[in-house]
């Protein structure tokens, strides 16, 4: 078994499966490490998975979800391999992906109008009464102060400032939660598969637009703000012509900026996963990085 | 005092055998992962370079913003501790709406912006562009 690049909060294993009786098969394990953070189980991105098929969104075949802990320590599941890549900074650089990164924008915001079309499934909780950027809101700030070890002044002035600007919300549905590039297998053509979905909730279909926009998935490429590709008209345009609700430009803009305090939130929860004790440098590392969302926050709450 | 190499050279003896014996030998997770520590190696050396004048800066800055009297501690594990102290003062003042308007918000947000910019020019000065 081959562990596979990325996913700091979750492993990853390709193997190939043979039978005395089938062709061999190429797989992918998926299972919580030991101390995580993230709070989902496998079964439900193993339902989730099948509900996105089913609706349309491109995503790796699922195969089986074991639940019981005591067969590999944590619960896990088994889906098809996708062939591609992932890593953001290839899509973004090498020759070889120069068609992906024409067709990526429309096709990402394809997939997403799907997956905010899908049936939200009976297992997810519902969403929190009241506005949902006020429950996201308040849930990760819940979360930063259990667990930074020390003071952001930057983050206190965005919570202030996200908090009396919070915006309507016209209808709830499936979010996925992280989706963005780096979280999609894409080939020299494109699209070909959203993964990730561990982060799948109930709440405003914009929270994923404004996600997608978060500086950190630019990669340096900060003329386009999306992931690096595009600018974020041609993602709204591409939105709606896909089926997607109409965008409210400054409602996304208030999803993006809580999308980077989310980020570097989640940046400092990874590294209380590294002082809890799980020696990798990926997870340390990450905790150097909230400063970089504490600049963008102040950039984007003074423009 | 510690013979020669000092804490910087070692630190860059180690960080070109990461980048030009390790990484080109390896591919996937471990590659990427040798990556991020070559890059660890140089936050380390660019915190030990001038982290005592940064960190009195701030402590001189905060000072002003929160209008503390009294001389900076002596020793930088204490002005570390004062710093960060000070900085959940000014933390919790903002959460309690000290900042949301008024002549104090554009002190607060300078002395944020700055303290912000320090970090990064150590944790990753290519973040903060030309």
């Amino acid at each position: 078994m081959e562990r596979l690049p990325g996913g700091a909060s979750r492993e990853t294993w390709r193997f190939t499966l043979r039978r005395a009786d089938a062709d061999p098969e190429r797989l992918v394990l998926r299972r919580d490490p030991p101390g995580h953070v993230i709070e989902s189980s496998r079964r439900q991105e193993f339902d989730l998975l099948r509900a996105a098929a089913a609706s349309g969104v491109p995503v790796p075949g699922v195969r089986w979800c074991e639940d019981d802990a005591s067969v590999l320590d944590t619960s896990f599941f088994v889906m098809d391999y996708v062939d591609g890549e992932t890593l953001a900074r290839r899509l973004l650089r090498d020759d070889a992906y120069a068609g992906a990164r024409a067709a990526l924008p429309e096709q990402l915001a394809a997939a997403l109008a799907r997956i905010h079309a899908m049936d939200v499934p009976a297992f997810l909780p519902p969403a929190a009464a009241g506005s949902p950027a006020a429950a996201e809101l308040s849930r990760y700030e819940d979360i930063y102060r259990a667990i930074a070890p020390e003071a952001h002044p930057a983050f206190e002035l965005s919570f202030r400032w996200l908090a009396s600007r919070l915006p309507p919300s016209r209808r709830t549905a499936l979010v996925h939660g992280d989706y963005r590039v780096g979280n999609v297998i894409f080939g020299p053509e494109g699209l070909r598969a959203v993964i990730d979905w561990e982060m799948v909730h109930v709440g405003d279909p914009m929270e994923d637009l404004g996600w997608l926009c978060v500086r950190a998935w630019r990669f340096g490429a900060d003329a386009n703000p999306v992931g690096g590709l595009c600018s974020r008209e041609r993602l709204f345009a591409a939105y709606e012509r896909a089926g997607g609700d109409p965008i409210d430009p400054a409602v996304v803009r208030w999803w993006e900026i809580f999308g980077n305090l989310k980020w570097g939130i989640i940046c400092i929860m990874q590294m209380r996963t590294f002082l809890g004790g799980v020696r990798s440098v990926e997870l340390a590392s990450l905790g150097r990085r909230t400063a970089e969302t504490e600049l963008e926050l102040l950039d984007l709450m003074e423009a | 005092m510690q013979d020669r190499p000092n804490v910087l050279e070692l630190l860059g003896a180690v960080q070109s055998f990461l980048a030009e014996d390790v990484v080109p030998a390896l591919d996937g997770r471990r590659r990427f992962l040798a990556l991020v520590s070559a890059n660890v190696l140089a936050i380390v050396a660019r915190e030990l370079t001038g982290e005592e004048e940064r960190t009195l800066e701030e402590w001189r800055r905060l000072a002003t913003l929160l209008s503390l009297d009294g001389e900076p501690p002596p020793r930088i594990e204490q002005l570390r501790n004062a710093v960060g102290e000070q900085t959940r003062v000014l933390a919790e003042r903002i959460r309690n709406g000290d900042a949301d308007g008024g002549p104090w918000v554009e002190a607060v947000r300078a002395h944020v912006r700055q303290t912000v910019i320090e970090k990064l020019r150590v944790a990753n000065p290519r973040y903060l562009g030309a």
